[in-house]
């Protein structure tokens, strides 16, 4: 309608024009040509009129519907340009969708942003630091003192379960009343725990985790029920809603109801967390100059224990260890790769910009402004953007979950991730970003001012697009680089850890937690008559060789760092040296094969009421005693008594921290102890963490069953738990550093594979657009040679560019990775010399066809097709 | 080459000025009595002219209606509305105030 209007307007002023001509004398043939001629073109008046009309809009959505028609009209270059688009596009989303869920989304309970986290600090820092876990009394304390925050404490633990149901070891915490407000925890069944509850008189109530109350109370009513926990009976009395996961608990107890002399006393420290809530209106800033001030008072109340300690608090978080770093590693990996995606789509569509100069110029001198003509340029790759972009996204949905199953060990709070409008938001914005990325080299290359030049031209002009093309060829060959040395550092890596020497022969070893029955775990003497018959019992399994008790096993999680000296004069305790103490019984060193250096193993002679021994491993002796022989030698060990213990044996140095880590770990120096000589008082203690370790005729799985079968004991209440084998533990400790080998090397496939489809599209382009001066070299007397020569140096010149500044950014990525990753080795020739020949090879791959196709240009028709 | 492209920004005040000269003209009218005025230096191209007069109308300052011209053709007759009437007057104004600052410029000195 408004189109007829406008038309109708200009034929009535066109219809003027002629009448006045007509006036002056001429034909009304004339006339109406010289109108025409003198008012300028109907179509653009027109498009003008609806550029004003409808604003950018209309326009928009006519640039779609061309961009939508060329690129269908372009099916090979579009079907190549989205699907290295999505294939990054995806990577980056999924490892994206990663970081956010992991690193970013909020604590699973109301108001997070409220809550925080407590700890002590000492101004004096020990070899530990210099922040701590709460005492209980301090807890308390505060808990009654301050007024900006609602304070809970929770302590780990974990127990036997025996009924109802069979006997299993489950995680449990032992919680403050507040832990359930705070957290706005919900009840399936019953009720939270009352401050009536949370005293040593009270009734002993549990609550328990939906999880097992499905489990052992099949989803019928539980609260009043009874529940025998590490061989105490409590009362149900609440059911957490099955939304509530508190780190894989799934028993609750009072911490008030825990008579332990341990959480009486200031000085000590038994593992207890605090967390707040802010009340509402308190700041968090609010908050510390409260604590400041209770820790003040503190203090000066009981300086024993207090002195130079107060209170601080943060926001709380969670704890997802040292995956961070590893995260925005794999995150900047997956960057470069859509960046080279990128850089190989803008060449592209550079090329084919080049090739539709003469239409864009065609389309500039039949009016239409250079704005316009950008617009429509990045409209196109705006399509090609979002589409890429769209596919993308689907192809993180399928991908998200598998990577998330393939991450080495458990991918923490892997809950929370998953494809929300975060995700799709950052995935639209990538793909915006991405394709003004790879559009605006081309767009800007749309005709301006010399119109007529490229017309009449032809297709000849290869102008300053081939430097743009060679700047962007170059930059992926730099980019590829990059990831191909870091591929190659991994694998380097790896290959280097891989042949270490564990310290001892991780084959055929089965380790596992032993839960005692509860029930004996009352006095001493019965502790050690039911670990020795655990022993005995163990023994007599089929298959099984020996059978030892160990507390912290190698490249497992837990240690025992102990500080020591070689004499009766103490350093202050933060320049005490640490050492990696692990309690064991004399069959450890047959069951690891440990190699014995010097002197003797422990032995069974080694009682509580003979002298106490230790055996130390090279480091420690090398360490404490320099060359000197060890053996004989006395130790001062503060947490073992005041009385030094004998160095009866040396033995080699266990990879304790895994084959990565070790190296590099703070705490190296190891000793053992006898387990015989565990003190009375820690008895119980000692026997909630011993672990058996289990060496097998054959595969160590074998065994489990009749072990299982074996350990049960009489009360059928004794469980083994966390069982693995020490191959799984060894391998796991380089679980990660595999992991990202492998992802780096598909990256760096992806890379190597997109630089060279990317050197061979501009070579062959180049080569294309050179063909009649081909002709003209031949025709000149150029041999087939030369020009092969020739445009191997063309690819050459532009492989070496890349590889220069490739090798450049390696350096400096390198360092980044070696602080990133343990047991990391800067780059070294070897890695380089690789790194060369792969990219070498891939670029001959890449040159050739293009040069073989140079190589043979008639010159007759090169000359020709002029 | 003595004939110019008339500026955009001029455009719109001669349009309005001729209108309120000359009271409801058509497009081709418009342009003729521009190029006129200007001596026939100005030339009014119909690709600048039409947007033109459809921006101006968006704005408010003209309206338009269908009707019969002198040479007894059917014609869309632009006028003036009332805010285009003070829109004349304030660019006027305005035009006036800026061509004297620049006189005063580009005049000899006359210190």
């Amino acid at each position: 309608m408004a189109r007829d209007d406008i038309d109708r307007e200009l034929d009535a002023h066109l219809a003027h024009a002629v009448d006045d001509l007509i006036r002056t004398g001429l034909t009304p043939e004339d006339a109406r040509r010289q109108a025409l001629l003198a008012l300028g073109g109907v179509a653009q008046t027109v498009d003008a009129h609806r550029d004003v009309r409808a604003g950018l809009f209309d326009s928009f959505l006519h640039d779609l519907r061309f961009a939508a028609r060329m690129l269908r009209r372009n099916p090979g270059f579009a079907t190549a340009a989205t699907t290295t688009l999505a294939l990054g596009i995806g990577a980056v989303t999924v490892m994206f969708a990663v970081v956010s869920g992991v690193l970013f989304a909020p604590l699973p309970f109301p108001q997070p942003d409220r809550l925080v986290r407590l700890q002590e600090r000492t101004v004096q820092a020990s070899q530990y630091g210099n922040l701590w876990a709460f005492a209980y009394p301090n807890f308390v304390d505060a808990r009654r003192d301050s007024r900006s925050l609602t304070l809970a404490a929770w302590r780990p633990s974990g127990g036997i379960i025996s009924g109802p149901g069979t006997a299993d070891y489950v995680d449990a915490r032992e919680v403050s009343p507040e832990l359930f407000t705070i957290l706005g925890v919900r009840f399936t069944q019953g009720r939270a725990f009352v401050p009536a509850d949370d005293s040593p008189s009270a009734a002993p109530v549990a609550i328990i985790s939906h999880r097992l109350w499905q489990d052992r109370y099949g989803g019928a009513n539980a609260i009043g029920s009874r529940l025998t926990f590490d061989a105490k009976a409590y009362t149900v009395v609440g059911v957490t809603s099955s939304d509530f996961t508190f780190l894989g608990a799934d028993v609750f107890l009072a911490i008030g109801q825990d008579a332990a002399p341990v959480l009486q006393r200031r000085q000590a420290h038994p593992g207890i967390q605090v967390w707040g809530r802010l009340e509402p209106g308190a700041t968090i800033d609010a908050a510390r100059s409260e604590l400041s001030v209770i820790g003040r008072r503190l203090a000066q109340q009981y300086p024993d224990s207090n002195a130079g300690r107060d209170f601080i608090a943060n926001p709380l978080q969670a704890n997802v260890g040292s995956l961070r770093p590893t995260l925005w590693l794999l995150l900047s990996a997956v960057a470069v790769v859509l960046l080279i995606a990128c850089a190989n789509i803008a060449s592209l569509l550079l090329a084919r910009a080049v090739a539709r100069e003469r239409e864009l110029a065609m389309r500039a001198a039949l009016g239409a402004s250079r704005m316009r003509l950008v617009r429509q340029c990045l409209t196109e790759s705006g399509v090609l953007g979002v589409t890429g972009g769209a596919l993308g996204v689907a192809v993180a949905a399928a991908a998200l979950r598998p990577f998330v199953a393939l991450w080495p060990g458990e991918l923490p709070r892997a809950d929370f991730v998953h494809i929300d409008w975060r995700v799709l938001l950052f995935a639209f914005a990538l793909s915006i970003v991405s394709s003004m990325l790879f559009g605006i080299a081309p767009a800007l290359r749309t005709p301006a001012t010399d119109v007529d030049g490229v017309l009449r031209a032809g297709a000849r002009s290869v102008g300053g697009s081939r430097r743009l093309q060679s700047a962007f060829v170059v930059s992926e060959i730099a980019l590829a680089i990059l990831l191909l040395v870091a591929a190659g550092m991994f694998g380097r890596t790896l290959v280097r850890l891989s042949a270490l020497d564990p310290g001892l022969d991780v084959h055929n070893v089965l380790v596992a937690r032993a839960g005692l029955s509860p029930s004996l775990l009352t006095e001493p003497a019965k502790i050690r008559a039911a670990w020795a018959d655990l022993l005995v019992r163990t023994r007599r399994v089929p298959g099984v060789r020996a059978t030892a008790m160990v507390d912290t096993v190698p490249m497992r999680d837990g240690n025992n760092q102990l500080s020591y000296w070689t004499s009766a004069a103490l350093p202050p305790p933060n320049q005490q040296p640490l050492a990696l103490a692990t309690s064991v019984t004399p069959e450890y060193l047959d069951v690891v094969r440990l190699p014995l250096r010097r002197g003797r193993f422990l032995d069974e002679h080694d009682q509580l009421t003979t002298e106490p021994v230790v055996v130390i491993d090279d480091v420690l002796a090398s360490r404490a005693f320099g060359a000197g022989d060890p053996v004989g030698q006395r130790l001062w060990v503060p947490s073992m008594g005041a009385a030094p213990v004998r160095v009866v044996g040396v033995v080699a140095h266990v990879r304790h921290w895994g084959f990565a880590g070790d190296d590099d770990a703070s705490v190296r120096a190891q000793m053992y102890y006898p387990f015989a000589q565990v003190p009375d008082v820690l008895l119980r203690r000692f026997s909630q963490l011993m672990s058996i370790a289990v060496r097998t005729d054959h595969g160590p799985l074998g065994v489990l069953e009749p072990l299982r079968a074996e350990v049960r004991g009489g009360a059928n209440d004794q469980v083994l738990y966390e069982v693995r084998t020490l191959e799984q533990l060894a391998s796991g400790s380089l679980a990660q550093h595999r992991f990202l080998l492998q992802l780096f090397s598909v990256f760096a496939a992806i890379a190597l594979l997109l630089a060279s489809v990317g050197l061979y599209g501009v070579l062959s382009y180049l080569v294309g657009r050179r063909t009649s001066e081909m002709g003209v070299r031949m025709t000149l007397g150029a041999t087939s040679a030369d020009i092969v020569s020739m445009v191997l140096r063309e690819s050459l010149a532009m492989v070496a560019a890349g590889f220069l500044l490739g090798i450049g950014g390696a350096l400096a990525g390198a360092r980044a990775l070696d602080s990133l990753v343990a047991g990391m080795r800067p780059p070294d020739v070897t890695t380089f010399v690789a790194v060369s020949a792969v990219l070498g090879a891939a670029a001959l791959g890449a040159s050739v066809l293009p040069a073989w196709r140079a190589s043979r240009v008639d010159p007759l028709v090169a000359l020709r097709s002029e | 080459m003595g004939k110019t492209d008339v500026w955009q920004g001029t455009l719109a005040l001669m349009i309005l000025k001729t209108l309120e000269t000359l009271g409801p003209q058509h497009g081709y009218g418009i342009a003729r009595r521009i190029e006129q005025t200007s001596g026939h230096k100005l030339l009014v191209n119909y690709g600048t002219l039409y947007p033109a007069l459809l921006k101006l109308e968006q704005e408010g300052y003209i309206k338009s209606s269908w009707g019969v011209s002198d040479n007894n053709r059917k014609a869309k007759f632009y006028q003036l509305t009332r805010t285009g009437k003070k829109q004349v007057e304030r660019e006027a104004r305005e035009w006036n105030e800026t061509t004297a600052i620049l006189a005063r410029f580009l005049a000899p000195d006359k210190a």
